[in-house]
């Protein structure tokens, strides 16, 4: 390890690193724009420089690897000169105009202006100005204000994936761009807003809302897909106002999928902020919560339990789970089904339904094989690890299914449960490359479940994961991948079908068929309503979507910006959201709702504070006591040998962007839709 | 003008003639396996010629589809260069040294030459679509200054008259003898007293 001295301190680094992280080492800070830790190095901004013994300039200290021996001062007369010209120097372009800048108060150029420029400026020409670049409905440009660092061309040609942007021009006519300004077709754009160290590339939807300073910041996790990244709310008032990553290693380092990061504007509309009930002339209206729960009451009384069910959705928090539970056991109704897509995943086993390998642990991945799964759509998180594992690893990649669209070499091995049998079998060659793989890992998409061979294609996916050695010591390479935050919790909860009970189909078909009575939805909107039939409809959700306009009874819960809340997401970790508001109007926390419920029937269920509800999970699954950890889930056997459907795996998720209520809810979600999904004229016309 | 503004010619949809594609793989090969990328200078400058002296957006795409290169990246390359031109330029592209020993030999005579001759200034094309002319720093052959580049030709020790005849000659669609125009050999003093 070489050993150097940075401003007469002695240290030893680890070799290969640079100047620059030696420095960081070292306790010193070195100001920079275009270096970031997780992109290549460009060294073109200058910012970093430091003064190195024996050379006659000085040297750009992130592009610089140490040597045994070396002096580093980064606090000589010559380095604090330098810092003064380069500040100037990037300043001679940049129009100065903080004031009606979104960046402002968040600025790397505006921090490092003020902490290590000169504080002047020499220089009384004309400033250059630029047009201004259309890279989609998430990505506002003011390319006037941008110092070519570089970033945000990095991040998406090596993070995200495609070859969307590029630096035209050279000199005073560099300009950052889109290819002939197509949008930035990139379920992760949104992280070159973070990268950018100055105002060029901001937030459109956030465009002129808040100052950084007005926010109050909550930490939380993400629920619109099953990653469970982590994330800042931002709010402003009682509204959130943005959605921003967080760092967390494990799960999405600092990046967020645009779903989760530009949805927050569906939190503000379609909201049930009041209870509702049908009346006789079949229209919702607005009623008090002691109506609401009366009308309930009413209808449930002498309606015997097998008579009634509940369907569990997307978004559910595990409190308001395992209330459910409770209530339904104390109405001694056993049809409760957590699987709103039908995905028929056996619970008994918790590696059957984990993502095994971890999502760091994916990248660490050499051969990956892709069941019916898109993570681009279904988790661009896990694309991502995915990608490093094929850029760091040459990773061998290929699916059974859809092939996920981008730059990532995967090959298509076949469409349908036949070629898994094959691979399973050892018959397919790249069976081959998977036992000889020193990481093989499998990716089980959602899209393999929603099938009537479901228990037959997770018996084959596991015998494939046993003779292809996926499973070995301290690794699991099965993995899968569910597009529900609730998912994973619900099943640690047990909120499946007892045998003999109604599954999701059955629900259905007893619910249209009239064998069931009532039917309670835990924000469940994905379902198809018509299917319901006669029964009585409660819907306890946040947004008024499917669910909420089939119901008969409403009762407002709240989304989760606005509670307290456990999720579990696909690895199995728990993790907690946090409130950052307040639910909007008589909207209530969900399990809280619950609760008042059974009181409201005459069976209370045990729970009086957050504390009870969170004693309970633990009562029901000691998981939820080893919060933010990953426990290895002891491998075993599940899934049966039958006969596999010849039908083509299908995607999970046709449509990133609309997943969810809401998302739906979003008038960006639809916009990101309109242009990505539905393939039109990327340019809107309507951004000037 | 926006660096993102490509100008396709209308209706040119391009690729390599048979002949140029069959050279564009010879010029891929000399790379090593993996590297083939790094033929995209001579190949845009093939796509150059093919295209008469300008790079069409579908030159670019064409190139990049030759290379598996996404076109961000071709584009990017043919921005960089000054010497790809990304609009259409006349038949003879006449590039003017302005730089000081150019100058004092008398630059400038040779550029209020070119308007008179051709009646359009710099960064434009003549109607009849024979001339563009773009003022350019040093290129290089000082000795023999004043020079212009046309095309792929350097027109040396001109004069306000012999660059009339040089343009002259080109619009009449002769290619003039290139090189030194008082019929000097390479940069040789020019008296031979050692003037």
């Amino acid at each position: 390890m070489p050993k150097l001295t940075i401003d007469g301190i002695a240290i030893e680094v680890p070799a290969g690193v640079t100047v620059l992280q030696a420095c960081e080492l070292a306790g010193k800070e070195i100001p920079r724009f275009c270096y970031h830790e997780r992109l290549s190095i460009a060294g073109n901004c200058r910012m970093c420089l430091v003064e190195m013994e024996k050379s006659p300039k000085p040297i750009a200290s992130c592009a610089m690897p140490v040597a045994e021996g070396m002096a580093i001062k980064t606090d000589s007369p010559m380095v604090k000169k330098a810092r003064h010209g380069i500040v100037e120097f990037l300043l001679i372009n940049h129009p100065l105009d903080c004031p009606i800048c979104d960046q402002g108060g968040e600025c790397d150029l505006q921090d490092q202006a003020m902490a290590y420029g000169a504080g002047l400026s020499r220089y009384n020409e004309s400033k250059r100005a630029v047009e201004e670049k259309y890279m989609g409905p998430l990505v506002k440009t003011e390319m006037t204000r941008c110092i070519h660092c570089t970033r945000c061309v990095r991040f998406v040609t090596e993070v995200a994936g495609v070859e969307g942007l590029g630096l035209l021009g050279r000199g005073e006519h560099a300009e950052i761009t889109t290819y002939l300004e197509q949008a930035l077709d990139s379920e992760l754009s949104g992280n070159v807003i973070d990268l950018c160290p100055v105002g060029a590339l901001t937030a459109k939807p956030y465009a002129f809302v808040a100052r950084p300073w007005e926010l109050a910041r909550t930490e939380s996790v993400d629920v619109l897909d099953a990653v469970g990244a982590a994330i800042c709310v931002d709010a402003r008032d009682n509204e959130v106002v943005r959605i921003l990553p967080r760092l967390n290693e494990a799960v999405n380092e600092e990046w967020l999928g645009d779903k989760s990061r530009f949805a927050v504007d569906g939190l503000k509309r379609q909201r049930l902020d009041r209870p509702y009930l049908r009346g006789a002339d079949g229209r919702l209206a607005a009623v008090s919560w002691s109506d609401a729960f009366a009308a309930i009451a009413k209808r449930i009384k002498g309606v015997k339990g097998e008579r009634i069910a509940a369907i569990i959705g997307d978004m559910a928090d595990a409190e308001a789970m395992v209330a459910l539970k409770d209530v339904m056991a104390k109405l001694d109704a056993p049809h409760i089904d957590c699987r709103q897509d039908g995905a028929a995943i056996d619970p008994s086993l918790r590696a059957g339904y984990l993502f095994n390998s971890t999502i760091a642990g994916l990248e660490t991945a050499d051969a990956v094989l892709l069941v019916a799964s898109n993570p681009r759509a279904e988790a661009p998180l896990v694309m991502s690890r995915l990608r490093k594992a094929w850029l760091t690893l040459d990773a061998k990649l290929a699916a059974i299914g859809p092939v996920p669209p981008g730059n990532l070499p995967v090959e298509s091995l076949g469409a349908g449960a036949k070629t898994l049998k094959d691979v399973a079998d050892g018959k397919h060659p790249f069976a081959k490359v998977l036992s000889a793989a020193k990481r093989p890992a499998l990716i089980l998409g959602q899209g393999a479940l929603r099938r009537s061979d479901v228990a037959a294609v997770l018996g084959t996916a596991r015998r494939a994961a046993d003779s292809l050695g996926l499973i070995r010591d301290g690794w699991n390479g099965f993995n899968m991948l569910h597009t529900a935050a609730a998912r994973v919790g619900a099943l640690d909860l047990g909120l499946v079908p007892e045998s003999g009970a109604r599954d999701l189909a059955g629900i259905l078909e007893g619910a249209s068929g009239g064998a069931l009575d009532v039917v309670f939805l835990l924000g469940a909107d994905e379902i198809d309503m018509a299917k319901l039939g006669r029964a009585f409809v409660v819907y306890l959700g946040h947004h008024g979507d499917a669910g909420a306009t089939r119901a008969d009874v409403v009762l407002p819960g709240a989304a989760y910006t606005e509670k307290n809340a456990t999720y579990v997401n696909t690895e199995g970790r728990v993790q907690f959201a946090r409130r950052a508001v307040h639910p909007p109007g008589d909207a209530r926390e969900d399990w809280t709702i619950l609760r008042a419920l059974s009181d409201a029937l005459g069976r209370s269920i045990d729970m009086s504070s957050l504390g009870d509800a969170r004693r309970r999970l633990v009562a029901v699954n000691p998981i939820f006591d080893r919060a933010g950890a990953i426990v290895p889930a002891p491998w075993g056997d599940f899934g049966t040998e039958g006969k596999l459907d010849p039908a083509p795996f299908v995607t999970a998720i046709p449509d990133y962007y609309l997943t969810d209520p809401i998302g739906r809810a979003s008038p960006t979600m639809a916009e990101c839709s309109r242009i990505f999904v539905h393939h039109r004229a990327s340019r809107t016309g309507t951004d000037g | 003008m926006s660096q993102s503004h490509t100008h396709t010619h209308p209706h040119a949809p391009f690729s390599f003639t048979p002949a140029n594609r069959k050279l564009a793989e010879e010029i891929i090969a000399r790379y090593p396996q993996g590297r083939e990328a790094s033929a995209v200078l001579p190949l845009l400058d093939l796509a150059q010629r093919q295209c008469g002296n300008w790079l069409p957006q579908t030159a670019i795409e064409h190139v990049a589809e030759v290379l598996d290169l996404a076109p961000i990246r071709v584009l990017e390359v043919a921005s960089f260069y000054t010497m790809f031109n990304r609009k259409p330029v006349g038949r003879a592209f006449v590039q003017l040294c302005r730089t000081t020993p150019c100058w004092l030999r008398g630059s400038e005579e040779l550029v209020a030459t070119y308007k008179r001759i051709t009646d359009c200034g710099p960064r434009a094309t003549t109607p009849d679509g024979v001339f563009t002319l773009l003022e350019v720093e040093c290129l290089g052959a000082c000795s023999n200054a004043p020079v212009v580049q046309i095309n792929d030709d350097f027109y040396e020790d001109l004069t306000a008259e012999s660059f009339a005849e040089v343009l002259e000659a080109f619009k009449r669609g002769e290619k003039p003898k290139a090189g030194s125009q008082i019929g000097r050999v390479s940069s040789e003093p020019l008296g031979r007293d050692g003037e």
